[in-house]
């Protein structure tokens, strides 16, 4: 029978001879190869301690953003639901009263926004969608959690937090990812 | 009197406590080694370099649930691993760990039995020891047991013969059964291991098949047998079974280190020459260092070499390892006569 492909190897069946049946000279080199790996670079990295670096485009969690006065700027449009193929996202739309200009950059702001973690496929829709740079994919990732209600984050679990009350935490949120040009 | 039993009952609650805490490390070295032949980084989140492991393991075995069957035979069931466990421990009583030691105005020897016997008292505890995995699985009242039992049962036997035979050819260059005097012998001349290289290496092969470890683990086969002879087994039960084949390891490591590779002597040293109580702390490193050495080796064999067939098992055995021991004995045999009648035939 021709060979298909030109690595064939032709089986050995010979019998073993005396030596062979010893196994010793086989265990002996398979010793060695054993003991090379000794040597050998671990690719292991110690997780929690170490993490691996995030590509610029990674899409993690989401972050509803506030501009740098810490208004929220999410106007409610609900374009980013409209855009999820999983339709994980929903909100509910309010008016801004008086008094509250120092809380919402527009109008209209979302009293609810919801986004089921455990529908959401992270493909990062909501955020090409987002006219007001309001929603973004941070390099947050491996939420665990004992119920599935949890997974259904809130406003409370979403927004960045307040750049000025908390500068830390927020540049910390923020990320080392390259955004798009702020678009106003 | 009273002096000598206190001196010797220490001796032996530190023996006991040095072979559990050597075998529960054992455990935490096998863990690491396997992972550092595979490439994986193996424990390292329980103290550093995760060397609180074992603890944690150890822990871990104590507050699990402890199952008796209802269809196995309690008694046997609680016997099996003590059993397991007394002989592993039993063994280590023989062993000279070191020389004398001058304390107390007493010269303490690091001995806890010198029995002129030694060597066959080795071989009766150890062959004791399949005892345990016997009646556990016997025990058990399952089939996956019963099979692991036979097998173990089966494999002692037949690696016994090539081991008491290998041990025969050894006897004849020594002289003497007594393990203190062949460490003396050795201190004197050179290593049993240079006039017995052979036997050395048949010895080796069936202290793997007596502490049924890789590759002639087919008394435990997790993949054909689920556990082997442990399978019932949970909680501190089990933990006595895996703890003595670690204890039967460590023992098989100085036996060996004893009967070939001069037990406590320090090599290139004379130790006439040094302070009594120091050389036998040396002396004491020396043969751990040769143990820790032997423990590599049989955790080094585990992660490379696959298990063995049933019959590559028996073929092993019987038609290799037990005609080369005899040639073994027949050629040493033979020598020893030439040299008495100084090379004349």
């Amino acid at each position: 029978m021709q060979a298909l492909t030109n690595r064939l190897k032709q089986v050995d069946r010979r019998k073993m001879n005396f030596l062979e049946r010893l196994y010793l000279v086989a265990i002996f080199k398979g010793m060695l190869i054993t003991f090379s790996h000794i040597f050998k670079k671990r690719p292991t990295i110690n997780y929690p301690e170490k993490t691996r670096p995030f590509s610029p485009v990674f899409r993690g969690l989401h972050i509803l953003n506030r501009d740098e006065e810490g208004r929220e700027n999410c106007t409610a449009c609900g374009l980013c639901a409209v855009a999820c193929p999983a339709e994980a996202i929903t909100m509910e739309a309010a008016e801004r009263q008086t008094g509250e200009e120092n809380l919402y950059r527009e109008e209209k702001y979302a009293a609810k926004y919801e986004i089921n973690m455990l529908r959401c496929i992270f493909c990062g829709l909501c955020e090409e969608a987002c006219p007001k740079d309001a929603i973004y994919l941070s390099e947050t990732f491996a939420p665990a959690d004992y119920q599935r209600k949890q997974f259904i984050y809130k406003k409370e679990e979403l927004l960045i937090p307040h750049p000025i009350e908390e500068p830390d935490a927020y540049k910390k949120a923020l990320g080392n990812r390259v955004k798009k040009e702020t678009v106003n | 009197m009273l002096a000598l039993i206190i001196e010797k009952l220490v001796l032996i609650v530190i023996v006991v406590m040095a072979s559990l805490v050597i075998a529960m490390y054992a455990t935490y070295g096998e863990r690491k080694i396997a992972a550092i032949l595979q490439d994986r980084r193996g424990p390292n989140r329980a103290g550093p370099f995760g060397i609180l492991q074992p603890l944690a393991d150890g822990l871990k075995l104590f507050f699990k649930e402890e199952i008796i069957p209802d269809f196995s035979s309690k008694f046997l069931f609680i016997l099996g691993p003590s059993l397991a466990m007394l002989t592993a421990i039993m063994t280590s009583a023989i062993v000279p760990w070191g020389d004398k030691v001058h304390l107390f105005n007493r010269d303490i020897s690091l001995q806890i039995a010198d029995v002129n016997v030694g060597i066959l008292y080795v071989f009766a505890v150890v062959s004791m020891g399949v005892y345990g995995i016997m009646i556990g699985s016997w025990a058990s009242n399952n089939k996956f047991s019963l099979m692991g039992g036979l097998r173990a049962a089966s494999q002692i036997i037949s690696y016994e013969l090539a081991m008491g035979i290998s041990i025969i050819a050894l006897l004849m260059v020594t002289g003497t059964l007594s393990l203190k005097e062949m460490v003396l012998q050795q201190q004197a001349g050179y290593w049993n291991i240079v006039y017995q290289p052979v036997g050395f290496l048949l010895f080796l092969i069936c202290a793997f098949a007596e502490c049924n470890r890789a590759p002639f683990d087919l008394a435990e086969a997790e993949s054909e047998l689920i556990g082997g002879y442990h399978t019932e087994y949970s909680s501190m039960k089990l933990g006595f079974y895996l703890f003595s084949e670690y204890i039967n390891m460590f023992i098989s490591s100085v036996i060996m280190s004893t009967l070939f590779f001069g037990g406590y002597d320090i090599p290139f040293v004379n130790e006439a020459n040094y302070d009594q109580n120091w050389i036998a702390l040396f002396g004491v490193l020396a043969l751990m260092a040769k143990v820790v050495c032997f423990i590599f080796f049989f955790m080094w064999v585990r992660w490379t070499i696959p298990r063995f067939r049933y019959d590559q098992l028996m073929n092993l055995g019987w038609k290799i390892l037990i005609p080369i021991s005899l040639f073994n004995m027949l050629v040493t045999g033979a020598i020893i006569l030439l040299k008495e009648n100084n090379w004349h035939f």
